[in-house]
């Protein structure tokens, strides 16, 4: 049995910066859990902590049912993938990955039995006798995971591992971690920035921002009802759209038009509220028949800029933003400003995403009929960012750090 | 192509004449070396005869008489030892500079730059005194203590430059590996850090090998005075010649350690051996 238990886990720094607040997580004995979030979150140091090479300032940390906090590294039994790699430019390959066991003591056959299986199964068989400078950059990220592998240890930790891939390696990799994670089905954590990552790895993904735990659940919970503001604008890609809206008396006004609220959202409450709508609940109002008369709203919209990228089609365009403000929103924005360098946001305007069918007629310019489907709707609380589902009258920021799903609110 | 090869000539010659500037007082040495006592004065470059009277004259008489082979072994293992300890003292240290913080790490810095700056002629006196009343007058430990004490902050300096230039990452990664911070020094830093290390020896060894400052002031006999200052004791055949091809002679053959050690030591300064640490 190797699950990890953080309980109530802190970090502090020396210059009084706090990395990780209050951190209450399990991970399963074999489970896959992603740890995502913007950079800066305290991601990275929660996993160094699990390490040990980062100390714990307080709370429990345990591997395997026994607490660890004070136990060297090397005394915790655990593998640790470094986003940089980290392999020992003396060592040839196979020293590289017999570097734990020789340091372990294992006798000369077991290593190179041990070194030999993780070479075959991560295909570095015929690179065995190389050394890491005259490797590409897969091959060394390989090497890096047999280095893991070859252990056999309780749990893997892998700090960002593809982040210096290129972008179709790293797709490639990624299936390989899948599999191999799978099928040797240790107790693995995994910290990326990159959503996209988070959502086809994990058996779970945890949201992280400003060192706080957001959110835990599977990729589809996540997706489907995220708990705030936060984990609605970064889980999912392109992103939610976020607008005002206002509820009163069982409908919800929007600024593409007014809808029935949902069945169970926002109930009990009347007043202002930030809508979130992802961009696949949208849809050329040509393209989607009956459907329209259903349910959802039909609107009228400037359409800024047109995307197609064959499979899909994504339409840009804009509402009034009616002064939607939310640090989280905000955090997001300034990440995402990071990544691309482009403000997306115009002043007192909400750019939106629609992804449309790709056989729609749509182009850029054009005075276009859009379909929402507002029974996919989202709504958060304007001040606060936590979802308002069915009971808005529940205490809010629980799950914050438990870590619970809002479905059970 | 035509710019290129006129490049070449220029570096060329150049090159030529920064070498035969350089070594013109070698060769000049070689040839007094090998002339016979009676040629020393005759003003010609090379030698009319060749004689090998001058090098058979240091080593005769064997360890008890010869005025040269006692020195050589002195000077051999006093620059050893300092060198061993200096580069054992200063990994230690450069490795807790560049890794570590801790209180005071810029005064003893500091402090190491100054002691580099001090000029040692200044402590000749006082060590003089020193050493004979604790009893390490003419003695190894004698040498090497002040050896040690102005070749360390250079070797400090040196590594700690090279440590700096190893990802903290490749330590982490021996840690979680299993190893103990210092199975993850000895293992990991201190292979990686081998040009650093291999060129801060070369400068200690150097440096105690040509003293000559404390080597004449802080020695008395055979039993620790090193070549420099052997050279200074050397006698002619009679008290009226200049033992000039004896002290040519016994300068190339102390020159022939040094050569031996930089080459050695140069093959193991491979640049470029982090290369392959990191990044994709």
């Amino acid at each position: 049995m190797s699950e990890i238990t953080l309980d109530g886990i802190t970090k502090v720094f020396d210059d009084g910066y706090e990395a990780v607040k209050e951190m209450n997580l399990e991970v399963g004995d074999g489970e896959f859990m992603i740890l995502v979030g913007p950079s800066g979150c305290g991601k990275s140091t929660a996993l160094r902590m699990i390490a040990g090479l980062e100390d714990i300032s307080s709370g429990e940390l345990k591997i395997g049912g026994e607490v660890v906090n004070d136990r060297a590294p090397k005394d915790r039994d655990i593998a640790m993938v470094f986003q940089n790699y980290a392999l020992y430019p003396h060592m040839t390959v196979r020293e590289n990955m017999g570097f734990a066991l020789k340091l372990a003591g294992a006798d000369k056959a077991e290593i190179e039995s041990k070194v030999e299986a993780a070479a075959k199964t991560l295909d570095l068989t015929q690179h065995l006798d190389r050394r890491p400078a005259n490797l590409s950059g897969g091959q060394r990220q390989r090497v890096a995971m047999g280095r893991a592998i070859v252990r056999d240890p309780k749990a893997f930790l892998m700090d960002e591992p593809l982040s210096n891939l290129d972008a179709k390696l790293r797709v490639q990799m990624r299936t390989e971690v899948a599999r191999l994670q799978s099928r040797l089905e240790t107790t693995t954590v995994y910290v990326t920035h990159d959503q996209t990552e988070a959502m086809t790895l994990g058996d779970r993904v945890a949201v992280m921002r400003a060192g706080v735990l957001q959110q835990v659940g599977t990729p589809a919970e996540l997706y489907e009802e995220p708990i705030n503001l936060f984990v609605a604008g970064f889980i999912g890609s392109p992103a939610m759209n976020f607008m005002p809206a206002e509820v009163s008396g069982g409908k919800v006004k929007l600024p593409i038009g007014e809808a029935d609220l949902p069945e169970g959202l926002g109930g009990g409450r009347d007043g202002q509220v930030v809508a979130g709508l992802r961009p696949e609940s949208f849809e050329d109002a040509e393209m989607v028949g009956d459907l329209r008369d259903e349910r959802g709203v039909v609107f009228k919209a400037e359409i800024d800029l047109v995307e197609s990228l064959g499979s899909d089609l994504y339409a840009y365009f804009h509402v009034e933003s009616g002064g939607v403000e939310s640090d989280q929103l905000a955090d997001l924005v300034e990440e995402r400003l990071e990544e691309t360098g482009v403000p997306e946001v115009r002043e007192g305007q909400e750019q939106i995403v629609a992804r449309l069918d790709p056989a729609s007629k749509i182009k850029r310019g054009d005075t276009a009929e859009l379909w929402a489907d507002t029974s996919k709707l989202h709504l958060f609380d304007a001040e606060s960012g936590e979802r308002l589902s069915r009971g808005l009258s529940t205490e809010k920021g629980e799950g914050r750090t438990a870590g619970t799903v809002s479905r059970e609110l | 192509m035509k710019q290129g090869s006129r490049d070449y000539a220029t570096w060329s010659i150049a090159i030529a004449v920064v070498l035969i500037f350089a070594l013109i007082p070698v060769i000049w040495l070689i040839s007094l070396s090998l002339k016979p006592p009676s040629a020393v004065t005759d003003q010609r470059f090379i030698p009319s005869e060749i004689s090998f009277d001058n090098y058979k004259s240091l080593f005769e008489g064997g360890i008890s008489d010869s005025p040269f082979i006692k020195p050589l072994i002195n000077s051999i293992l006093i620059a050893l030892i300092t060198t061993v300890i200096a580069i054992t003292l200063a990994s230690f240290a450069a490795y807790a500079i560049a890794r570590l913080e801790f209180p005071g790490k810029r005064v003893i810095l500091a402090g190491a730059l100054a002691i580099a700056m001090f000029p040692p002629i200044s402590t000749v006196g006082p060590l003089f005194d020193m050493w004979r009343a604790l009893g390490l007058y003419d003695t190894y430990p004698g040498l090497i203590i002040p050896y040690l004490t102005f070749s360390l902050p250079l070797a400090i300096y040196v590594l700690v430059a090279f440590f700096r230039e190893i990802p903290w990452d490749l330590e982490q990664a021996a840690q979680v590996d299993g190893a103990t911070p210092f199975q993850a020094f000895r293992k990991v830093i201190v292979p990686l850090a081998a040009p650093g290390v291999f060129t801060a020896a070369i400068l200690v060894f150097i440096f105690a090998w040509n003293d000559f400052v404390f080597a004449i002031s802080l020695t008395s006999s055979d039993a620790s005075r090193t070549v420099p200052a052997a050279l200074a004791f050397f006698t002619g055949e009679s008290s009226f010649t200049q033992p000039t091809g004896s002290i040519a002679a016994a300068a190339v053959v102390v020159t022939v350690p040094i050569i031996v050690f930089v080459l050695f030591f140069q093959r193991r300064i491979v640049s470029g051996l982090t290369a392959g640490a990191v990044k994709g």
